[in-house]
């Protein structure tokens, strides 16, 4: 890592990456001190930088306009909710396909991985449909189900990659000990796959979290997500800018501080563990 | 080593997976294929029946569809370019030994944390607006004049903010694959006087290739269904200017309520998808040999 450099060049490098991180960062620091401008301030010419007449009431006129703790509840039963059900449907067969792998294992998992492949707008007509029958449209248990089997491939690949990393070993030994397969699960897998597993279900909160095509065309007043929220705001009326970005910031908030702390996961996650 | 018992047990915890992947995977397809080929529009009952090919006609002989292709492929291509060059080169300057890394990191990683319609909204309105987006306060500043991005330039205002939001994946995953090279085959380099650009071109790159082809296989499965930028910035317009092949079955499908032509242009999204999605196969499968 320590390569010898001089200072020089150190400090060149600093500063252009910074300037280019900053570049990048800009469109999401620019709405974090709109949401607190008023609103003729945040459209004001020439613009301001830091907020002059800070304020708070953008906040609650998102809330009284568009519901967004509703939204936000919506997002988090989604969004928990259908990673919880991929983990208790991909675990056990992530498990078996890492430790009692056969012939097929391999056919299986490029199989799984081919369903992640086909395009949303291929299947949007028939799952529409069949919601519209089922009375499944615009509710959340209905779009659970669909953000469970969108991101399953996703998470057997990933607990496939971790469960593999364990040392068969270790589960031979347990064998030979006598314990019983439910004992060898609960006791020598689960405390060295419980890293594993935590990345999977982080990654994937923030997956379904972002997702905005389903949510988008499945939903829209009662089981909407914060896609849909802010979907909410794309035609202007009046003074909005400030609203807007107020209503941008709650709703990328909560995913963008949990995702700075899976960037790590995310790189295997979202190569299917070909990058690690 | 495995017994019989294991095998079965193994099949039994695998069973709930496989059958609901295929029963996601081959049930809606079906539905799609086989109202391809039916008359079924939501807003004319009477028209039923076997269309045989009509409705693929209709849909690729309109003038949109072949727009809706070719915006497809411009949107595709153009957020790849930038993302690949952009990200190999942000990842290099991380690599690099500069204060800060760790917040640099966040900071460049945070645009894929934000969700697709908040991404198309702060650039819609805090930056490109023509009035009051930060853009055009910047153009007046130097003296020239705002553009109104949406309609002079449709697609390439889709393109700027697609890429701003997969620019950090490519650059992660560039830095991971970067950081992953040994220190010892970079300092045999050096001692041996290759200088700054051969480096790159015999050590980094071939050493890159895979990670670099990697982006660019999962970036063009996700670029291929872009659908909410498009969606809350420009509606598709003015006209079809913005409009993919995954707007345009939504539009066809959904919006105007034809179920015929809409599917007929979701069997074309997936046959476009396959084809993509096959080298993608083959490069994950190498990995999983090695």
């Amino acid at each position: 890592m320590a390569r010898n450099v001089s200072t020089q060049a150190k400090v060149g490098f600093t500063i252009g990456a910074w300037a280019i991180a900053l570049l990048l960062f800009s469109p999401i620091l620019w709405v974090i001190l709109t949401a607190f401008k008023t609103e003729a301030e945040a459209i004001a010419n020439p613009p301001t930088f830091l907020p002059e007449h800070f304020t708070l009431e953008n906040f609650g006129a998102v809330q009284d306009r568009s519901d967004y703790i509703k939204h936000v509840t919506n997002s988090i039963l989604v969004s928990v909710g259908s990673t919880l059900l991929g983990l208790i449907i991909g675990i056990p067969a992530a498990w078996s396909m890492a430790f009692a792998p056969s012939k097929k294992t391999k056919d299986i998992l490029m199989w799984m991985l081919s369903t992640k492949m086909m395009p949303a707008v291929g299947v949007l007509i028939p799952i529409y449909l069949i919601f519209r029958d089922l009375h499944l449209l615009d509710t959340v248990h209905g779009l659970t189900i669909i953000m469970t089997l969108i991101n399953l491939p996703i998470i057997i690949w990933m607990l496939y990659t971790y469960f593999k990393e364990i040392p068969v070993d270790i589960l031979e030994a347990a064998r030979m000990d006598g314990a019983e397969l439910w004992n060898e699960i609960t006791h020598v897998l689960v405390p060295m796959a419980v890293p594993g597993i935590a990345s999977t279900l982080l990654l994937n909160v923030i997956l379904a979290w972002n997702e905005a095509f389903w949510t988008i065309t499945l939903t829209s007043g009662r089981a909407g997500t914060l896609t849909a929220f802010i979907s909410s705001f794309s035609s202007p009326q009046g003074l909005f800018l400030a609203k807007l970005s107020a209503a941008s910031l709650l709703a990328i908030a909560p995913i963008l501080i949990l995702g700075w702390f899976s960037q790590k996961q995310l790189v295997r996650g979202l190569t299917f563990g070909a990058v690690k | 080593m495995a017994t019989a018992q294991t095998r079965n047990l193994a099949r039994t915890m695998m069973a709930p997976a496989v059958v609901l992947l295929f029963i996601w995977m081959i049930v809606p397809l079906v539905m799609t294929l086989w109202f391809s080929f039916q008359n079924y529009s939501l807003i004319n009952p009477m028209m039923t029946g076997f269309a045989g090919l009509a409705n693929y006609t209709y849909v690729i002989s309109d003038p949109s569809f072949v727009q809706a292709l070719i915006n497809t492929l411009i949107l595709v291509l153009g957020v790849l370019i930038i993302t690949v060059i952009g990200g190999t080169f942000i990842a290099l300057l991380l690599d690099q030994p500069i204060w800060g890394q760790g917040i640099l990191r966040i900071l460049v990683i945070s645009p894929f944390f934000v969700m697709p319609p908040v991404a198309a909204l702060i650039w819609k309105n805090g930056f490109m607006h023509a009035d009051y987006g930060l853009i055009s306060h910047l153009m007046r500043f130097v003296g020239l004049k705002p553009i109104d991005w949406f309609a002079q330039y449709p697609l390439l205002s889709v393109i700027i903010i697609v890429a701003w939001q997969w620019l950090p994946f490519a650059t992660l995953i560039l830095l991971t694959a970067l950081q992953s090279l040994s220190e010892e085959q970079r300092e045999a380099a050096e001692m041996d006087g290759a200088n700054a650009v051969n480096r790159f071109w015999y050590i980094i790159m071939p050493h890159m290739s895979r990670a670099v082809t990697i982006v660019i296989l999962i970036q063009t499965i996700f670029l291929l269904g872009i659908f909410a930028e498009i969606r809350v910035t420009t509606g598709g317009g003015p006209g079809f200017a913005s409009t993919n092949i995954a707007f345009l079955v939504f539009r066809t499908g959904i919006l105007s309520n034809d179920i015929g032509a809409g599917s007929a242009g979701g069997v074309v999204a997936v046959i476009i998808a396959n084809i993509v999605a096959f080298f993608l196969m083959r490069a994950v499968g190498k990995n999983l040999d090695a």
